[in-house]
C-alpha cells in the first residue's frame, strides 16, 4: 500500500543558518540505517526528509529502522500517486481513506501542499474540493477544521502524495552533529542506557571496557561486545576499547585500604578512559552513574571520582530511579543481555564495607602508596588495549 | 600443552564416530520411515544400534528407545511413567542431589498433583538407605536414583537399593540416571533390578543430541512427544539417524579393552588426588572417607573413575577456572549443566561441603584419552597459581 515515508523532525527546525548541517546529518543517518534493507531513495526537501522505497521493501523492518534514527520525531507512511491528474488524485485519496480507516466515522481536515507551483489548482482549492469529494463518497465522515481527529494531507509535486498517519520517532538530534564522547561501558544495566541517551543528543559514541582476566571471563567481555552491538543500531558503529585492568586492580588491592578499593579503582578507570578519549578526540566521558545507587555513587564518591578528570563527565542517569533505567533498557533491547550473570571487575574485588563518604584528601594520600609502579601499569594497560569496532 | 579435563561435560568423538555420522548424513541419508531402499539403508543404522545396545545390556532391542540425550531420557522416564501409573499412586522418591534433568521434571510433576520425596545422602554421596525405605508408602509408584553423581562422582549400589525398595513394595518402578556411569561400568539392568535407565551419547565419545532410554518390557511409559508414531509411538519424529549411528559406533568402542581403560582412569584420578593433597587448604570431595584404613588407590575404587571434585579455600571457582583456561586447562566449576546459573551446587550441599567452599569448587574430569602428562601439567599450574590467587580475596 505505502511506497514512501515522510520524515518529520522538530528540534532541527529551530536551528538557524546551520540548519542544513543537521538536515544533511539526519539524511545520512537515515541512509545508513536503511542501506542494509535495500535501495531506498532519501532526499531532503522543504524542511523535511522524504524516503522512497524500493518495490520489495519490508514495511515493518523499515519503520523499525527509522525509529532508531535520532532526530526523527514522526514517520508518515505515504501513498504515491503516479499522476497529477485531479480525477486520479481524487480517486486514489478516496481509496486510501477507505482502505486505511475502513468505514468508521471520524472528523477530518484536508491539508494541501503544492510543491509544484505550476499546478493549476491552488492549495486552498485542493482542500475544499477534496473535502467535498470525501464527504460525498463517505457520508459517515464530517469536517472539523479546528480540532479534527485526523488530518489528511495531499501533496502535489511532480507526482502526488497522500498521508494521514504519523508514527512516533525517537526524537533527539542526528548522530554526528554533537561531537564525540567516550562511554565507560560495563556489563550492567546502566551504562548502555547512558550511552543511548547521550547519543540521542547527536553525540557519536566510543566505549571503553575494563577487562580483568581471570577474575572476569571471556563471556563477560563477549557480553559487553553484544551490548555495544545492540546500542550501535541507534548510535552507528562503536569503537570499543578493551583495557586489561587486572594488574592495576591487583596493585591497588595490595597497596590501598580495602574500603577505598572501589573508589580508587574507579578513579583509575576514569583516568584511563579520559586518556583514550583524548587520543580519540572525544569531548567528554559518559557514565551510567545515578546518585545513591551504590557506595561508589554517593555524592561524596562521585566528587572523589570526578576529581581525576578534566574533561566533562556526562551522567544522563544521575537523577533516575533504577526502575526508570530498567524501563529504558527494556525498550532499547539491552536489558536481557545486561542481566546475564557474569562477574564484572566492579563487583569482584568489592570490600565488605566500602567507604560511602570518602574524603578526597585521604584518597589522594592513600593513592601515594601506588606511586612506585602505577604509571608504568597504566601505560601498559593503555598500550595493550584491544580495539574492536562493533556494528 | 592443552589439558581438556571437562569430560564429564562432554567428550570428543573419535574419527570412526565422525566417519559413520558423515555416511549417515551424506551417503545413506534416507528417511528410515520411507518404504524404499534408501529408507531401508537408514533404518539399518537404527536396527544395528538397537541390537548392539541390547546385547550389551543383556536386554531386548524392543526395550531401547532413542532420544535426544540424557535430559530427554530422564524426562520421558519420569513424566512418562508418572502419567502411566498415576492411578496406582502419585508418590515419587528421589535423592537430594539429582541432576536438574531429573529434579526439575519431578518438580514440574508436583504441579499435577504428584508428591515427591527427596532422600538425603551421606558425606560420601551414598543414599541413606533407611531414609529411602522410610519414604516408601502405598502411594509410591517410582524411585529415581542416579548411578554416578555428575558433580562429585559418588556411586550408588543400584542393585542393592533396587532390591531393598522392591522387597518393601514389589510394584514400585526403579529408574536410574546412568548418564555419568554408562561407558564406565558394565550395567545389566535386569540383573540390577532397573526398570528404566537413561543414557547420553556425548559422555562417552558419541555425538551430542543422541541418547537412549532403556524401558524394561511390560513397563508402561506414556509418550511425551506425539506424532507419526515412530519408535513404536514412544517417541514420534524422524529418528536422528546420523546421531544414532554415531552413538552405536561410540558404544561399540567404549567397551573394547574396557578393564584397561578403567584402570587408566583410576590411575589418573589417584594421581590427581595425590597432587591436590599436596596443595594447602584444598579439600577433595567424596573420596570415600569411611574406609580410611585403605590406601587412596583402593579407596578411589568406591567412586567414579573419571572425575575429581575439589574445593580451593579462598578462591572463587570462576576465577580459578579462567586462570586455568589461560594456561589451556579446561575444567568445570561444580557441574557444567548448572554453572551458568548463579545458584550454588545442590550436590555439594547434599554431601555436606562447607558453605564457604561451595563457591570454590572445581570439577576435573577425564576420558580414556586423557594422558598422565595432562594431570602433571595441571597440578604444576595449580601449584603456581593457587597461592597467587589466594592473595586477593574479598575482605
Amino acid at each position: 500500500m505505502y511506497k514512501a515515508f515522510l520524515i518529520k523532525y522538530a528540534e532541527i527546525g529551530l536551528k538557524g543558518k546551520n540548519r542544513h548541517i543537521f538536515e544533511n546529518a539526519l539524511k545520512d543517518q537515515i541512509r545508513f540505517n536503511l542501506n542494509k534493507l535495500g535501495n531506498f531513495e532519501v532526499s531532503r526537501e522543504q524542511g523535511r526528509v522524504f524516503v522512497e522505497c524500493p518495490d520489495d521493501f519490508d514495511y515493518d523492518e523499515t519503520v523499525a529502522a527509522l525509529q532508531r534514527v535520532f532526530g526523527i520525531t514522526g514517520i508518515s507512511p505515504v501513498i504515491v500517486i503516479n499522476s497529477t491528474d485531479w480525477e486520479d488524485i481524487k480517486q486514489e485519496v478516496g481509496d486510501y481513506v477507505e482502505k486505511f480507516y475502513g468505514r468508521k466515522p471520524f472528523t477530518f481536515k484536508v491539508e494541501a501542499k503544492r510543491g509544484n507551483k505550476q499546478y493549476p489548482i491552488q492549495s486552498p482549492e485542493i482542500c475544499s474540493k477534496m473535502g467535498a469529494y470525501l464527504l460525498d463518497r463517505f457520508p459517515e465522515l464530517s469536517v472539523d477544521v479546528h480540532t479534527p481527529q485526523e488530518y489528511i494531507t495531499v501533496e502535489v509535486r511532480n507526482k502526488a502524495y497522500v498521508y494521514s498517519n504519523t508514527l512516533k520517532g525517537p526524537g533527539g538530534m542526528p548522530v554526528g552533529t554533537g561531537g564525540k564522547a567516550m562511554l565507560l561501558l560495563s556489563g550492567g544495566i546502566d551504562s548502555p542506557v547512558a550511552g543511548y541517551m547521550i547519543s540521542k543528543r547527536g553525540v557519536t559514541i566510543e566505549a571503553t571496557y575494563f577487562h580483568a582476566p581471570p577474575y572476569t571471563s571471556e563471556r563477560a567481555k563477549q557480553k559487553v561486545v553484544d551490548l555495544a552491538k545492540i546500542i550501535s543500531a541507534y548510535t552507528g558503529p562503536i569503537k570499543l576499547h578493551v583495557v586489561n585492568f587486572t594488574d592495576i586492580q591487583l596493585y591497588i588491592y595490595e597497596k590501598c585500604p580495602h574500603e577505598e578499593l572501589t573508589i580508587i579503582m574507579r578513579r583509575y578507570m576514569m583516568k584511563i578512559a579520559e586518556s583514550i578519549a583524548n587520543r580519540s578526540k572525544c569531548l567528554g566521558l559518559i557514565t551510567g552513574e545515578s546518585i545513591g545507587q551504590v557506595a561508589s555513587q554517593t555524592m561524596q564518591s562521585l566528587a572523589a571520582t570526578n576529581a581525576v578528570c578534566t574533561m566533562p563527565v556526562y551522567r544522563p542517569l544521575i537523577g533516575m530511579d533504577k526502575q526508570e533505567i530498567i524501563d529504558i533498557s527494556e525498550r532499547i533491547g539491552t536489558f536481557e543481555t545486561s542481566v546475564l550473570p557474569f562477574e564484572d571487575c566492579c563487583t569482584i574485588f568489592v570490600a565488605k564495607h566500602p567507604v560511602t563518604r570518602p574524603i578526597l584528601s585521604v584518597i589522594e594520600k592513600n593513592e601515594l602508596n601506588l606511586s612506585e609502579k602505577i604509571d608504568e601499569l597504566v601505560k601498559t594497560a593503555l598500550e595493550t588495549r584491544e580495539v574492536i569496532t562493533v556494528k | 600443552m592443552i589439558a581438556y579435563l571437562d569430560n564429564a561435560a562432554t567428550t570428543k568423538v573419535s574419527e570412526s564416530v565422525r566417519d559413520i555420522m558423515v555416511d549417515a548424513l551424506y551417503v545413506n541419508f534416507g528417511n528410515p520411515s520411507s518404504m524404499h531402499r534408501k529408507g531401508m539403508e537408514a533404518e539399518r543404522y537404527i536396527k544395528d544400534a538397537k541390537e548392539s545396545i541390547a546385547k550389551l545390556l543383556k536386554a531386548e532391542p524392543k526395550e531401547i528407545v532413542f532420544t535426544s540425550g540424557g535430559t530427554e531420557s530422564n524426562n520421558m522416564a519420569l513424566i512418562g511413567t508418572a502419567l502411566a501409573y498415576q492411578r496406582s499412586g502419585k508418590h515419587i522418591i528421589t535423592t537430594q542431589f539429582e541432576h536438574p534433568s531429573v529434579h526439575n521434571p519431578l518438580i514440574a510433576l508436583e504441579d499435577f498433583g504428584f508428591r515427591v520425596s527427596f532422600v538425603p545422602v551421606d558425606q560420601n554421596g551414598k543414599v541413606i538407605e533407611e531414609a529411602l525405605l522410610n519414604e516408601i508408602c502405598d502411594d509410591t509408584i517410582l524411585v529415581s536414583i542416579m548411578y554416578v553423581n555428575n558433580e562429585v562422582g559418588a556411586i550408588q549400589d543400584i542393585a542393592k537399593l533396587s532390591k531393598l525398595v522392591k522387597e518393601k513394595k514389589p510394584d514400585v518402578l526403579f529408574h536410574t540416571d546412568a548418564i555419568q556411569s554408562f561407558g564406565k561400568f558394565k550395567i545389566f539392568p535386569k540383573k540390577e533390578g532397573i526398570d528404566l535407565m537413561s543414557v547420553s551419547g556425548h559422555k562417552f565419545h558419541g555425538p551430542k543430541g543422541a541418547g537412549f532410554l532403556y524401558i524394561k518390557d511390560k513397563v508402561k511409559v506414556k509418550p511425551i512427544i506425539h506424532g507419526g508414531g515412530q519408535q513404536k509411538g514412544y517417541r514420534s519424529g524422524t529418528e536422528n539417524v546420523p546421531a544414532i549411528a554415531g552413538l552405536y559406533q561410540a558404544i561399540s568402542e567404549i567397551y573394547e579393552n574396557h578393564e584397561d581403560k578403567i584402570n587408566h582412569l583410576y590411575d589418573l584420578k589417584t594421581h590427581m588426588i595425590e597432587g591436590l593433597q599436596q596443595i594447602p587448604e584444598v579439600v577433595v570431595n567424596a573420596v570415600f572417607k569411611e574406609r580410611e584404613d585403605l590406601s587412596l588407590s583402593e579407596r578411589v575404587r568406591f567412586t567414579a573413575p573419571h572425575l575429581v571434585s575439589a574445593s580451593f579455600q579462598g578462591i572463587r571457582s570462576e576465577v580459578l577456572l579462567h586462570a586455568l583456561e589461560d594456561r589451556e586447562i579446561y575444567v568445570s566449576s561444580g557441574s557444567a549443566c548448572a554453572s551458568n546459573h548463579p545458584s550454588l551446587s545442590g550436590s555439594l550441599m547434599a554431601i555436606g561441603v562447607e558453605k564457604g567452599l561451595l563457591d570454590s569448587t572445581l570439577r576435573f574430569s577425564f576420558s580414556v584419552n586423557t594422558k598422565m602428562e595432562e594431570i602433571d601439567y595441571t597440578l604444576e599450574v595449580l601449584n603456581e597459581i593457587v597461592p597467587m590467587l589466594r592473595r586477593y580475596t574479598r575482605k
